[in-house]
């Protein structure tokens, strides 16, 4: 989709937040110059396109109760790893799930699933289903959990 | 946290209306007042409990890039290394990792050519080779976390 200029500046008033007030697409729009019905029928198209992925709340995982959040990384079969990769999206406590080029021979793993665990006992449990469900195809697997995050802005674009 | 909280966090997850009063709409479903609605997001997000409310935008439906990249960073240098890959607008998110890759984050840039450019910046700026593994295929996104 292309994005014109007030496309992007719509995108830049709102990328930090959506304001709290009780009109806030209108608000948008006071800022930009803009009509409200212009600010949403953009945002609308924006998001029926894909650009937004969701309006949503993004909660921090440890502070809801989730200290366990791991990177499982798995060695996959090149020739089964797109099938596998479906497979292990599927599973309700996966939350991201891509395949990445290995660099070797540092780092042999091509295939990356979150998961989240209240406990750490939760997320090794996810990580043995996941273990499971690739079986043979899976050489080899690690369990990288977050200690600490430095930075959660999601996307910025500048001015 | 109370369990209204909990209620707004769930719902608020899968997305947020478009229209003229969208508070006052997700208010009514959940049978609070439209004020209590907008009082609790700005606690939950002074509280850090929230770390952000608002559009999630996709940097490659916009034409630009996203990748996860990774540093080795020697633990003494670990503040300073952060304070450089942090300072970069291109990085939308950074953890730290139990592992010998120890910092993990996301770039997201407009024009897909900026993540080389990020990329050499931070190397020339940390003197750290950066590990870049951009998506070959991404099997889905989306999960909600109950509260």
């Amino acid at each position: 989709m292309s994005l014109d200029v007030i496309d992007r500046q719509i995108i830049q008033a709102t990328q930090a937040g959506l304001p709290l007030v009780t009109e806030p697409y209108q608000a948008v729009a006071e800022q930009l110059g803009l009509t409200t019905e212009d600010v949403m029928q953009r945002m609308q198209a924006m998001q029926d396109n894909g650009v937004i992925r969701r309006i949503a709340a993004v909660p921090n995982h440890y502070k809801i109760g989730y200290r366990f959040n791991g990177m499982t990384v798995w060695d996959v079969d090149d020739q089964q790893v797109d099938m596998l990769g479906r497979r292990v999206a599927e599973l309700s406590f996966v939350s991201h799930c891509y395949q990445r080029p290995r660099h070797l021979p540092e780092w042999p793993y091509n295939l990356f699933a979150m998961v989240h665990g209240k406990t750490e006992q939760d997320a090794e449990q996810q990580a043995a289903i996941i273990a499971e469900l690739l079986g043979d195809s899976s050489c080899q697997h690690q369990v990288l959990y977050s200690t600490k995050i430095l930075k959660k802005t999601g996307l910025r674009i500048a001015g | 946290m109370d369990d209204i909280d909990r209620t707004i966090i769930n719902h608020l997850q899968q997305g947020f209306p478009i229209c003229p009063s969208p508070y006052r709409q997700v208010a009514e479903t959940l049978a609070i007042s439209e004020a209590d609605l907008i009082e609790r997001l700005k606690q939950l997000l002074e509280q850090g409990i929230l770390s952000r409310f608002g559009p999630m935008y996709h940097a490659e439906q916009m034409g630009g890039a996203l990748t996860l990249a990774a540093l080795k960073v020697p633990e003494p240098r670990f503040d300073e290394v952060t304070e450089i890959v942090n300072s970069f607008p291109e990085v939308a998110h950074n953890y730290a990792r139990s592992h010998a890759l120890n910092m993990w984050f996301v770039l997201a840039t407009e024009q897909p050519e900026q993540v080389q450019n990020v990329i050499q910046a931070i190397e020339q700026q940390t003197g750290l080779p950066v590990y870049n593994m951009p998506k070959i295929q991404e099997y889905y996104v989306g999960l909600q976390l109950d509260v």
